[in-house]
This record gives structure tokens, sequence and C-alpha cells, in this order.
């Protein structure tokens, strides 16, 4: 994202570039899958429509870049802060939906006036120009043959990889995840087992909206941030969650990879403007070809 | 009313020629274009609950359309203004003819798709058509009022009544009585005869054919069009505030909003107020969601509604739909049909075939298929295999509302009652897709028939969620029998019910098969069964056992072994 330029023929780009391509697509497919697999685990668990988590990890990343700017903390310390921080918001929002019985499509309007309101709130303290963090980290790079890597973006892709494995396999292997899959098929049901639901649901919000700090650090060390950003993350990481299945922690992330990847390339090959185009069309064409996937 | 209508109207067309300052004009303008675009967005999505987030998509579109004709081409204004609306028409559609086929999640992958669209369509017009640096509008302005901004008000001000008319027009014709029950249950919507998918697709052509007028003549108004500025998230926000705000199951609902979120936004327009502006809508949205659900409009009508002495005309003599039928000839005819879930063999082969004028008990255990059968058979279900005749019609493959307008109507084992209508609109909404198709006041006159058939014309004017269960399935009763049909599925109408209330339901029944319907009464009260049926037809594992007279069937030992497990002599 963000490179400007380019002619609008399509144009035959050198292996090395189709290469370094591909790579920054896995890499920002990573971050997809990671904003992703908040989404997908509130949808799929909690029957809830977050749009509020993407203004969740940019305030995450507002936040980290403040605090490596001016207190000079290091990035990866202010997830001390900001993940329990982030923890406990989630669960506030849980509490909120809970106590006055949202529908899940009110969650979606709810979530979408927090969301304008963490916007309003971000531009009124920061303002609407552009801030990139600055970090020594953002410096060390490796050259492998002809490609170059950066260890923020392998940062990026390690935790998307730790997160959503961790994820699926504590709710494939341990009781908890049981406790958690039940309770997701049917609520009243798991709890007449003696599953504590609503203790379930408060901790999977809550883990939700720590991820979402993750996710904030992660934008912070790739990408420049402003307010009005918020909103252009939310059709490609919401197509990685509906392609990649709700409630699956690995699926977002296989999906945002896919996207990515294919984003680098129309990128490589043709006017990188054209690459918001990309997840849509493929959305587009597994609703055309593949309709059961969502019934 | 129709005077001061005509009053008020004068009087907006007069404000350009009176030589107010322009301000003025612009100021109304904006109000005007905000009514616009919130009343049409609420076509669709407050009638049919299809919340929508890409109306600024449509609007932009709306938009580029005029600026690249007018502005760049050359063409004369006024022309490119149908070429806006149809522009963005065109896109609506074919997003709905994709999205409005899927089952599950439809409301929520609805509305994440018409925000995806946004983005996609401000990447198409900063590609294909902008360029970058935006699209200058210097048009001809045609010489409707002496000044160009009087003739965009005049413009706006004929787009606005336009949309308020199809507004009011829709809400009170059939149309928006299908989109309100597509709102409510969209599946018993279908099944009652509603064509779901056309009116989506037609709501939302409509809705977005409107937002795109509005655009093109936003183009002009706004004299320099940029894709920042056109493509907002922000006029979606508003939109949806407005709308809720104002109370998006009534017409007039979204222009009140409208007019009270123009006011509010205009004292938060400079500066460092614009984001206390967004932020302060953003925290109505989530107070109007929470605790105001029907909006500003719908609370008001709600006090005023209970004071209203709930109208009951005089009901005309009971007339029989179906004049005697013929009985004997075969209605319905179902050979070999099959139905899998994920594996589960629900039906395997279901032979049965339904008499005219008789009343057929399909018994089975538990899960031996039986609602799965008038799932079937109503649409509800596609088919793996076999073959369902209707009068000799063939059903299989047939969209749920065709078969209900050919007679079939079914109960729900659960009631399922629209629950934001009123029980006098519950009942008279299955006339008006039924066989014949009714207007909105025949069809209301038909229902009050079916309430005092019934006993529940005194709850006319109630929601379903203050009726009791007994009241609640004879509501399910009476929305059945309203739209007259050939064969009447009955899914368990007596589970649950005290014996008196049986008593009642069977006294309904009767009177029911004496006006000569033909009815599939499935049933486990074998009291019921026994006293009510001509013929029974045994169910087990979604195959069929046995067939016959009541007293016969029920002495075969494969039934007595289905249900009470074989003996061990």
């Amino acid at each position: 994202m963000g490179r400007a330029g380019g002619e609008d023929h399509l144009t035959v780009p050198s292996a090395t570039l189709l290469g370094q391509s591909v790579l920054s697509g896995v890499f920002i497919g990573a971050l997809y899958g990671l904003l992703g697999l908040g989404l997908s685990l509130s949808w799929g668990m909690l029957r809830q429509v977050n749009l509020a988590h993407f203004a969740l990890a940019f305030l995450g990343a507002y936040v980290t870049f403040q605090l490596a700017a001016v207190a000079k903390v290091d990035p990866f310390v202010t997830l001390a802060i900001t993940a329990p921080a982030f923890f406990g918001l989630g669960m506030a929002l849980h509490w909120f939906f809970l106590r006055f019985s949202v529908t899940l499509l009110n969650t979606l309007l709810v979530t979408f006036g927090i969301t304008s309101i963490f916007e309003a709130g971000i531009q009124w303290y920061w303002t609407a120009d552009f801030h990139r963090m600055e970090s020594a980290y953002a410096a060390v790079r490796w050259k492998l043959g002809p490609l170059f890597l950066s260890l923020t973006d392998l940062v990026t892709l390690g935790f998307a990889l730790a997160l959503a494995l961790g994820t699926w396999a504590v709710l494939r292997f341990t009781d908890l995840g049981k406790a958690i899959r039940a309770t997701t098929e049917d609520a009243p049901i798991a709890a007449a087992f003696g599953v504590n639901e609503k203790l379930l649901g408060y901790l999977v919000s809550g883990l939700a909206a720590a991820v979402a700090a993750v996710a904030g650090l992660c934008l912070a060390l790739n990408h420049t941030l402003a307010p009005v950003q918020i909103y252009a993350w939310m059709g490609v990481v919401f197509a990685a969650v509906m392609m990649g299945g709700l409630g699956r922690p690995i699926g977002p992330l296989v999906a945002g990879i896919v996207i990515g990847v294919s984003e680098a390339i129309t990128m490589a090959v043709t006017n990188p403007t054209w690459a918001p185009l990309v997840s849509f069309s493929l959305l587009i064409a597994i609703l055309l070809f593949r309709p059961a996937r969502f019934s | 009313m129709k005077t001061a209508l005509a009053v008020g109207g004068i009087v907006l067309c007069a404000v350009p020629f009176v030589g107010l300052p322009a301000f003025y004009e612009s100021f109304l303008y904006l109000l005007l274009s905000a009514i616009v675009l919130a009343t049409s967005w609420n076509l669709l999505s407050g009638y049919s609950g299809y919340f929508s987030f890409g109306h600024g998509a449509f609007f932009g579109v709306g938009v580029y359309t005029t600026a690249a004709h007018a502005g760049q081409l050359g063409w004369n204004f006024l022309w490119t203004l149908p070429l806006a609306a149809l522009t963005a028409t065109v896109l609506g559609v074919a997003l709905g003819a994709v999205v409005f086929r899927v089952r599950a999640l439809r409301g929520e992958l609805f509305a994440l798709l018409t925000l995806a669209i946004t983005f996609v369509m401000s990447t198409i017009a900063l590609n294909a058509v902008d360029g970058g640096p935006g699209i200058m509008m210097n048009v001809d302005m045609p010489k409707l009022a002496p000044t160009a901004s009087g003739v965009l008000y005049l413009l706006i001000l004929a787009a606005a009544a336009l949309t308020l008319w199809t507004a009011y027009a829709m809400y009170h014709s059939r149309f928006g009585t299908g989109l309100f029950a597509i709102h409510d249950d969209e599946d018993v919507a279908e099944v009652m005869g509603v064509p779901t998918y056309r009116f989506k697709l037609a709501a939302f052509a409509i809705s977005c054919a409107l937002a795109g007028l509005a655009g093109g003549i936003h183009a002009v108004f706004v004299s320099y069009v940029t894709v920042a500025e056109t493509f907002s998230i922000a006029l979606a926000v508003n939109v949806v505030l407005m709308s809720a705000l104002g109370g998006t199951r009534h017409w007039l609902g979204p222009a009140v909003g409208a007019v009270a979120i123009t006011l509010l936004l205009y004292a938060f327009t400079s500066g460092q107020a614009a984001v206390i502006g967004r932020a302060l809508t953003g925290l109505i949205l989530i107070v109007v969601i929470v605790a105001m659900p029907a909006g500003i409009l719908g609370e008001i009508l709600k006090r005023f509604r209970t004071k209203q002495a709930p109208a009951r005309p005089v009901v005309r003599d009971f007339v029989s739909a179906n004049a005697k039928q013929e009985s004997g000839e075969p209605l319905l005819v179902v050979r070999g049909v099959a139905k899998a879930f994920k594996g589960v063999q629900a039906l395997g082969g279901v032979d049965l075939e339904v008499r005219r004028g008789e009343i057929l008990g399909l018994v089975g255990p538990n899960g031996s298929g039986k609602s799965t059968l008038i799932n079937v058979v109503s649409g509800h279900y596609a088919v793996d295999g076999g073959s369902i005749r209707f009068e000799g019609e063939e059903l299989v493959g047939m969209p749920a509302h065709r078969i209900a307008r050919a007679g079939i109507a079914r109960t729900y084992q659960i009631p399922r009652p629209f629950p934001q209508m009123t029980v006098l609109q519950n009942v008279a909404l299955p006339p008006m897709f039924g066989q014949v198709v009714m207007d909105r006041a025949s069809a209301e006159e038909e229902a009050w028939r079916w309430l005092a058939f019934t006993g529940l014309e005194a709850k006319a004017h109630r929601l379903p969620s203050d009726l009791n269960l007994h009241e609640r399935k004879f509501l399910e009763l009476a929305r059945a029998l309203a739209s007259r049909p050939k064969l009447l599925f009955l899914d368990e109408v007596l589970s649950g019910l005290t014996p008196v209330e049986m008593d009642g339901a069977l006294r309904l029944i009767r009177a029911i098969r004496g006006q000569g319907a033909t009815i599939v009464f499935v049933e486990h009260v074998m009291r019921a069964v026994m006293e009510l049926t001509d013929r029974v037809v045994v169910l087990t594992y979604g195959k069929t056992i046995a067939s016959g007279a009541p007293q016969e069937v029920m002495r075969d030992p494969q039934v007595v072994g289905a249900y009470l497990g074989a003996a061990h002599a």
C-alpha cells in the first residue's frame, strides 16, 4: 500500500520484483490475518460483528507510537500496557452488549458508532496528519539472495502465526477450548452441562481485543498512521474473515495471505492504485462460484 | 391536509424567486439532499432490514457520472442526471444479484460488502475517471431560476419530492408490506408468497437510483469534484444515523432524522468542532440503537396508536373460498422424495398422496421427517431427488413464494409470527401474496374475517409478543387460512395446548374441513388424529411404512413397532 505512480498498461515485472512482491504480500497478509483473528473469534463465537476492532488496533498503534516517540519506551514493551488495557476494554464492550442485549446486526451499528468516536478522538489528539514511528528495529534488514527481509515484517508474521496456531491449539486440544466450542454451538445447552458461558464470553471478548493490541503494535512498526486509514482496512480484513471462515483462527490468516499476495502481484503487474479491488473481487468470485461456503 | 401540502409546496418552490441571500438556498439544499439520501437508504435498509453501509458509493457514482459527462465531455447537465441514477442502479443491481442469493449470514454479508464497495468505487473513480487532481465543473445551468444556486435548489427539491412520494407509495403498497415481512422473518415471508429476492433487488435498485440522482445534482453543487470528498464513509454513517434517529419503520422517519442531524452538524462545521460533531454522531448512533430502536417518529406514533380505539369493520358473511371440492382425485403426489442434511438422511424416498377434500394424518415418531417433508413441499428446502406434483404441476425447483401462490399454506410448529407487525397485519399479509393478489384494503377485510373465525378479533391491533401460546397457535392458523389455500399443512397445532384449548382447536379444524379445504394434519396427539382424519400415513426414518384408514393403520404391527419397539414374544 502507498506506492504512488506507475503506468496504466500491464507490465511484465522481473523475477526479482515479482519475488519481492510475493514476499511483501505474505507479510501484509499476515497483518490481515492478525486483524482478522480477533474479528473471526468475536463474530463466530460471540455473534458480534465488531467494527470497532479496527479502531482499537489503531488506538493501540498510536499509543505504541506515542510511548516510543515521547517516553522512549521500547515498542515491544508497550504491549505490557496495551494488551491488558485492551483486554479490559474488550470485556467492557461485551458487558455493554449483554447489558442491552444487542442483536447481531445492531452490534455492527453500535461498533460503527464506537469507531466514529475513536476516530474523532484519535484525530483530536494526534491530528489528521500521517505519523510514522521511528524505531531501531525498522533499520534491521537482511539480504537473502536478491530479496530483502526486514525484522519488523518477520515480527508481524511471527505474531500472526503464533497467535493463530496457539488459538487453534487451545480450541482443539484443551478443555477450555472444548467449552468455548460447545458454547458456540449451543450456549444454553453448554450452560446446562456446567459451562460458565458468561465468563467464557468475557474471556473471548477480552482476548480478541488483546489481539488488537498486538495488531496495533505491528501496524505501528510497519505502516504510517492516519485516522482515516481505520476504514481502509475494514473491507480487506473482513474479506479475509469471510473467506477464511467464522470462529476459525487459521482460516483468516491463510485467506489474508492469499489476498495479500494477490494484491502485491496486482500492484506489480498493473497500477498500484488498483490494489483495493483485489480482495473485493475475490470475495465476489467466491459468492458467485462457491455460495455453499456461506450457507 | 391536501391544501397544507399544496401551500407548503408552493412556498418551497417560490424560495429562489424572492431574492433571499444565497446562503438560505444552500442551506435548504443541504437539508433536502440529506432527506433524499436518508429516505432513499431507508427504502431498502429500513423497510427490509438489509443495512447498507455503501450509500456513499452509490451517491458517489452519481457524482462521478455527472462529473465525467457534464464536466469533462460537456454534455447537458440535466441529461446526465437520469444517467447518474441509471449508473448507480446498475451497480446496485449487480451487487444485489450476487449477494441477495446467499441464505446464511445475509444481513451481515450485505452490510460488509456494501462497506467495501465504497472503496472499490473510489478506486475505480480515481483510476478510470478522475486521474488524480479532480474534476472542475464548468457547466451551463438550465435557466429555471434567477441564480445557479436557485436552480440546484429546485432540482434537489424535485428529487426530495420524488423520493418522499416513492417512500410513501411503497410504504402503503404490497411491495412495502412484503419488505417489512422480509425484515421480520425472511424465510416465513417467502413461504407466505412474498417474492423476497425480487423485492429486495427492486428496493435496492430504487434506493440506488435516488442516491445516484442526488449525487448527480451534488456534482454541480460542489463545483469541484474529488475522490476524497465524494466517497466518504462519513456519509454512510450519517445516513444510517438519520434514519435510525427518525425511525426506520416509517416512510417519513428518515426525513425527520435528516433535518435533526443536518441542523446538529451545521452547529459543528468549522475546524476542530467538526471532529466533535463526528464523535457526537457516533455517540447518538449508539444511544439511539440501544435506547430508542423505534426512533423519534416511531416513539411518537407509539403513543398516538395506544390512544387510538381499534377500528373493527363489519365482517360480511363468511363465504367459502374453495367451492365444494370434488373429493377423491389426487391433489398432491409425492414420489421418491429424498433430503439429507450433512449425511443424515431426513427423507429417504418418501411416497405420499393427498386426495382432494380429505384430512390426511401424517404421524411418526420424533425425527421421522414429518417437518422436513413440510419444509420440502413448501419449498423452504430444496430436495435431493424425487418429484412433488401439485394439481399436476411439478413443485421441485420452484421457489417457495410460487408454491404459496399455487395454493399451499402451512403453519409452524413453533409459531413464527412477524414480530413487529400487529396481529391484523400478520394475517393480512398472505392474502396480498396468495392465489388471488389482493390490495391492502381487501386483504385487511379478509384478515378480519379470519380473526373472527379464530376468535382473535380483540387482539387485532396487538403485537404477537402480547399473545399467549394458545393465541399464537391460532394466529398461525388464521395466517395460513387467510390465503385460502387449496392444501393446508398443519404442523403440530395442538402441541402445548391444555385439553380445553385443544377442544377449541379441534372445533376450528373441523370447521375448516367443513369449507372443503384439503388438510395434511401432522400431530402426536392420537385422540385428535383418530377423530379428525380420513386417512393416516406413518413415517419412520424418512420412509412411509403404512397408510390407510386410521383404525387399521394403528393396528399394523410395523407401526406399533415403530412407536413402541418390536415385541419380543
